[in-house]
């Protein structure tokens, strides 16, 4: 009887995990297929990877998604991690209200804080672009760190930083020593998750992205709305590989730490 | 002492500085803007104070809007409710090293573009797709069905784009869920059925409501879904303000737009905090 139930709970799993891949799947397979529409299998080409390669809008894009990713992920880490040290510390009476607001980019629908940020940032007279992008992603990724470092801060052990003091330990040197190292982790996880997010991003882009300015989400958006070309597969294709690799090369390293420990 | 306390002040700063002046300052914004007169034209408006923007969401046109993205985003909460809850809850009881695998397999499409995932249902769903082809080839049908560009492909795409959350949420709440209550209330008589209604899910329902905030709160702005499983067929609020905004150039009435979805998403989380006394989203982070 219970053998039975754990294999159909093995079943379901399966199965969605095998829906949800589907689509990816196709991708793949119609990334090496010989013809222009996602229809029928014409024989297998490495043809879209190469004019991939040659297509300099589309690198173009991808260039741009990964600075901005880097640039408001590193924002965000500086921002989120010293507030919620700091947040911890001090007992301001805006306090609550602050870290409220703070949240609000992860709490509305994405669209409502795309087309506030457009207005604002015209209403300041900023260009639209990269710094407009930079902006609106630092604003939906410092939540991600803010709360991941948050939440490990309640976790760590007091009496660690105590000791430090104890011994003569002057508070920057019990940042960089004690507390730092212990929420590395955390500002790691908030960092990757906010990265995947802006990496993502099309609504909160398409609203401040400028007119020239594209990255790789937006231009794969308006290729969906005019005609996909199979390029989009290959190229989905190879960062599928980057990610598995990505996620597998960290994931060793938490093992390998969590042996040492 | 003081010097400390300087410190930590000195660390909030850039938190303080950032968040006033880019998010409060902008939503500020927004609700002022949504009180303006709309003159037409790029951009166009004037600081009269009027009420019309809100009086015009009323229109049966607009309010229809409204009522058919509810509508959408609860069918949406409901199915990835139904697919989520077992998903997580299964996955919780996985053994550590299948627990890793499955975590890996779900953060992979996590982290692939979303819009190529739904390219990859175009694919399968179009009118000489893979799924009619294999249906055809099985014999199930004779004409190709025409799912793409319909209602069911917009939910099937809805869904698939926000289980994960729901899957993470659920799956955090069980992995800490203390299993010997649930024994002691088997031991005690209890149905497998009962102890999970009375002790399985009232302990995992913060952990649910999470997945439900953010299944339903996003549902209701992912517009672009919409837009390209659902070709234009499903106008969704989301759609109407990206409408007013740029072709309509109405900037005050998309920001009343604006400053109603704000209102009553703000409400369900405020309705979440006061159901499961939980601050945090619980899960998630």
């Amino acid at each position: 009887m219970k053998k039975k139930r754990v294999s159909f709970s093995k079943l379901y799993l399966v199965i969605v995990m095998l829906i949800t891949y589907l689509p990816i799947a196709m991708v793949v397979v119609f990334s090496f297929n010989d013809s222009k529409l996602p229809v029928a299998w014409k024989g297998f080409t490495w043809k879209w990877y190469q004019e991939l390669f040659h297509d300099a809008a589309m690198i173009e894009a991808l260039k741009n998604s990964l600075i901005l990713g880097f640039i408001s992920c590193a924002m965000a880490a500086v921002i989120g991690t010293l507030g919620a040290i700091g947040m911890a510390r001090v007992n301001y009476k805006s306090k609550g209200m602050i870290e409220y607001l703070s949240s609000i980019p992860i709490m509305v629908p994405e669209i409502i804080l795309g087309m506030v940020f457009m207005a604002f940032f015209s209403l300041l007279n900023l260009p639209f672009g990269m710094v407009t992008l930079v902006i609106a992603h630092t604003a939906f990724s410092i939540p991600y760190v803010f709360m991941m470092v948050k939440a490990r801060l309640v976790g760590i052990d007091k009496s660690l930083e105590e000791a430090a003091r104890d011994l003569g330990a002057s508070p920057s040197r019990i940042f960089w020593d004690i507390t730092l190292p212990l929420i590395l982790p955390a500002v790691a996880s908030g960092c990757l998750l906010a990265f995947a997010m802006s990496f993502d991003d099309v609504v909160i882009s398409i609203f401040v992205n400028g007119p020239r300015m594209s990255t790789l989400p937006i231009k794969v958006y308006t290729q969906m709305k005019t005609g996909v070309t199979p390029e989009i597969n290959a190229l989905c294709t190879i960062i599928l590989i980057v990610v598995v690799l990505v996620l597998l090369v960290s994931s060793f390293f938490r093992r390998g730490k969590k042996e040492y420990k | 002492m003081k010097n400390k306390k300087n410190l930590w002040g000195l660390c909030v700063m850039p938190l303080y500085f950032f968040t006033l002046l880019f998010i409060l300052g902008p939503m500020i914004y927004m609700v002022t803007v949504s009180f303006a007169k709309n003159n037409g034209g790029a951009y166009g408006f004037t600081w009269n104070f009027t009420l019309n923007n809100y009086t015009k969401i009323g229109d049966p046109i607009y309010l229809q809007c409204f009522i058919q993205s509810f509508k959408l985003a609860f069918a949406t909460t409901i199915l990835v409710v139904l697919i989520g809850y077992p998903f997580g809850y299964f996955m919780a009881k996985l053994s550590p090293k299948g627990k890793k695998i499955m975590m890996f397999l779900i953060m992979v499409p996590f982290w692939t573009s979303s819009l190529i995932r739904l390219y990859g249902w175009i694919i399968i769903l179009q009118v000489k797709g893979v799924l009619n082809t294999a249906l055809k080839t099985i014999g199930l049908i004779d004409k190709p069905l025409k799912i793409l560009y319909s209602y069911p492909a917009v939910l099937i795409g809805m869904i698939y784009a926000l289980l994960p959350f729901m899957i993470l949420a659920v799956y955090s709440s069980v992995e800490k869920m203390d299993w010997s209550l649930v024994e002691a209330s088997r031991d005690l008589g209890a149905s497998p059925a009962a102890a999970f209604v009375t002790v399985t899910l009232k302990l995992t329902l913060p952990g649910l409501l999470t997945g439900v905030i953010l299944t339903f709160v996003p549902s209701m702005g992912l517009f672009f879904i919409a837009d390209i499983l659902g070709g234009n067929k499903i106008v969704l609020v989301g759609s109407l303000i990206q409408d007013q905004l740029t072709r309509g150039s109405n900037w005050p009435f998309a920001a009343a737009l604006a400053v109603i979805l704000t209102i009553l998403t703000s409400l369900m989380i405020y309705l979440y905090r006061r159901i499961t006394h939980v601050k945090d989203l619980e899960g998630i982070f």
